[in-house]
């Protein structure tokens, strides 16, 4: 559905500032009416993305249309895109029905204060119409942040990171409440985030970015399940990458031989799959059993390793099992109390159905997009 | 739910009045007291003198009398002052935003620049003045040969000669407090006007311009309160029909004519205070005081 209707379309959308590339080539269409994300590392080129739709920055290649209409140079305050900056970027001089009253003064639209009333009672501010933003909680003015914009009637919504300044409990909590207005008010929202877990709860798609391109781009579940390149089977969740050589088809399957051990993979999940490949495999998909034990035809199973970190974290119990390599492997499982539990020391088998795992090219950098300690 | 206040928090209140009481001291000795003195001298007998000394009667009459005397340089300090405010408001406006949004790494620079004057003195640099604004000097030389001055014109000597003195002199304490205050506006800010449909002329208006009024209206009584009483310029670059109050003032205290110039003081000192809160209030920043 590239191009129809009020679409928003990047096409080769380029950002240079002085010798940095923030956005290199970028082609992108979200559809109308979606809630998009735009997920990626601090410094990845997403919020200059977000910039230039916005009209902030200008591109310097490429261009943007919306609705059919290029608008990349456009000034901003002619383009009917609205945006809900980080950390708000409220007036401190009005009050809150002032502040959100403000875009609808500039256009000279008709019952501001209806409007501004309705907008506010939307985000469940009613009561605060006459506060000033300094007098409201974080949560509060995130939400006169977003009625500010909302209240334009913009074919889209730009949401720059929009939940960061929140704590986590009220982030949840925000996240719930986006997506409720989005689905009430039908407006096309754009949201730039480095945290995948907001992306995957409200957006019906997500694009992936890393230094200046889009690594890829789908559902949720998509692109949890599916990972076409190293950086998304790390940023999103967790993966296990294992080195590997593609032996031949098997029926359905890829047969993938890893350290000596031959395990499958569907064919549809084995990107570029030939010679030399990442076998990947999600940590909560694998199962642990005492070394040695009996296992069901037809999982994929490495043998011989052992536990050497066990973290007891409530809902699951998260293993680091050394494999007879070296590499050491993740494996979450989760207490239901059927499992058995192991201890640091005892000798373990992996196994897991081979329709978890997936082959990426053995050409990418295997720790990409691995958090490093620090989550901005 | 008013708890009861905890111990410390009574202790630390009378630890905050145990900071105010050196500055109060200071000022009990230095401003009130001599305030005092200069108002009841105001009131003194006219008749008196530094050799006989003053009687204290009351005199109410003096300032009907300096008010009538001394009416036509009252009006011109407080036009004077208040034709240097409103350019110092127009050149230094436009150069503390440039400062605090496109100096970049000039910033510093430029903010040392503005500061450098007063590290010559106010007598010295008000003295080059009177040398640049000589009859035989370039600038008037130049304007006479571009027709913008006549053949006799001159531009020492001249209320606009004033006016300039003033205005080059308190620039500095226009621009600090403007920079100050727009320094402290998030540029984010302007982003999201200009995001909420407001042009950068509209930005500016609805925007920038509410949330600077603090520096304005600073840099506004730092720049008319001192212009108003200040007497150099108009000695220096001046004459004897551009005499403003200060001068005054300075004459009749030099004269020995205490009780008079007292009472002009205290006017002047009135008219001000008057003057501020009207302002102050217009302005909408009753928070400054």
């Amino acid at each position: 559905m590239p191009g129809s209707g009020a679409d928003l379309v990047l096409q080769g959308v380029t950002k240079r500032f002085g010798g940095f590339t923030a956005v290199d080539d970028l082609d992108l269409t979200v559809p109308s009416g979606s809630f998009f994300a735009l997920l990626g590392p601090s410094g990845c080129g997403k919020t200059t993305t977000l910039r230039m739709v916005a009209g902030l920055e200008t591109p310097t290649d490429g261009t943007i249309t919306l609705s059919g209409e290029d608008i990349s140079r456009l000034k901003p305050y002619r383009r009917p895109v609205n945006t809900v900056f980080q950390s708000y970027a409220l007036f401190p001089h009005m009050t809150v029905a002032e502040n959100v009253a403000f875009g609808l003064r500039r256009t000279g639209a008709d019952e501001v204060d209806r409007k501004v009333g309705e907008m506010l009672e939307l985000v469940e501010l009613g009561q605060y119409a006459k506060r000033r933003p300094a007098q409201l909680s974080g949560g509060q003015q995130q939400r006169v942040a977003l009625g500010r914009a909302l209240i334009n009637r913009p074919q889209v919504l730009l949401l720059d990171e929009p939940l960061g300044a929140l704590d986590l409990k009220l982030r949840r909590q925000m996240q719930i409440e986006l997506k409720r207005i989005q689905t009430e008010v039908g407006i096309t929202f754009v949201h730039v985030t480095h945290d995948q877990e907001e992306a995957m709860t409200m957006a019906d798609t997500v694009a992936v970015m890393n230094a200046g391109v889009i690594e890829q781009m789908g559902q949720p579940m998509e692109l949890y399940e599916h990972p076409r390149t190293t950086f998304v089977a790390n940023f999103l969740g967790q993966s296990n990458l294992a080195r590997g050589t593609v032996s031949g088809p098997q029926g359905d399957d890829v047969a993938v031989s890893v350290e000596g051990t031959t395990l499958r993979a569907p064919a549809a999940r084995s990107v570029g799959a030939d010679g030399d490949v990442w076998v990947g495999i999600r940590p909560e998909k694998v199962f642990l059993a005492k070394g040695g034990s009996e296992t069901d035809d037809g999982l994929n199973v490495l043998r011989g390793g052992v536990v050497t970190d066990v973290s007891y974290i409530g809902v699951s119990t998260q293993y680091l099992t050394r494999m007879t390599w070296g590499q050491e492997l993740m494996v979450f499982e989760q207490n239901t109390g059927a499992r058995d539990h192991f201890g640091v020391g005892d000798t373990v088998d992996l196994h897991w159905r081979p329709e978890h795992t997936f082959l990426l090219d053995a050409a990418q950098d295997a720790t990409a997009g691995v958090e490093r300690g620090d989550p901005e | 739910m008013s708890e009861p206040t905890a111990p410390e928090d009574r202790s630390s209140g009378r630890i905050g009045y145990l900071l105010l009481l050196p500055a109060a001291l200071w000022l009990g000795v230095f401003f009130v007291v001599p305030l005092i003195s200069l108002i009841s001298t105001s009131l003194y007998d006219p008749a008196g003198s530094l050799e006989l000394g003053y009687q204290m009667t009351g005199e109410v009459a003096n300032y009907v009398s300096v008010l009538s005397d001394y009416r036509d340089q009252f009006l011109r300090s407080l036009a004077y002052a208040g034709f240097a405010t409103v350019a110092c408001i127009l050149l230094g406006y436009p150069l503390a935003y440039a400062i605090a949004f496109k100096a970049g790494r000039w910033r510093n620079l430029m903010l040392v620049a503005v500061i450098a004057p007063f590290f010559t003195s106010f007598l010295i640099r008000t003295l080059s003045w009177q040398l640049l604004l000589a009859d035989q000097g370039w600038l008037v030389e130049t304007l006479q040969f571009l027709h913008l001055l006549g053949e006799d014109g001159r531009l020492l000597a001249t209320p606009l000669a004033v006016v300039t003195g003033l205005t080059y002199n308190f620039l500095p304490f226009m621009v600090l407090p403007l920079y100050a205050s727009l320094e402290k506006i998030d540029p984010r800010l302007m982003e999201a006007g200009a995001d909420l449909y407001a042009s950068p002329f509209t930005t500016f208006r609805k925007v920038t311009l509410p949330l600077s009024m603090p520096g304005l209206v600073g840099g506004t009584l730092l720049t008319f309160i001192p212009a108003a009483g200040d007497y150099i310029n108009a000695e220096l670059l001046g004459n004897t029909s551009t005499q403003m109050i200060g001068n005054v003032i300075q004459n009749l205290f030099d004269g020995g004519s205490y009780p008079e110039a007292a009472a002009l003081s205290v006017t002047l000192m009135s008219v001000i205070v008057v003057l501020v809160l009207v302002y102050i209030r217009r302005a909408g920043t009753e928070e400054l005081l």
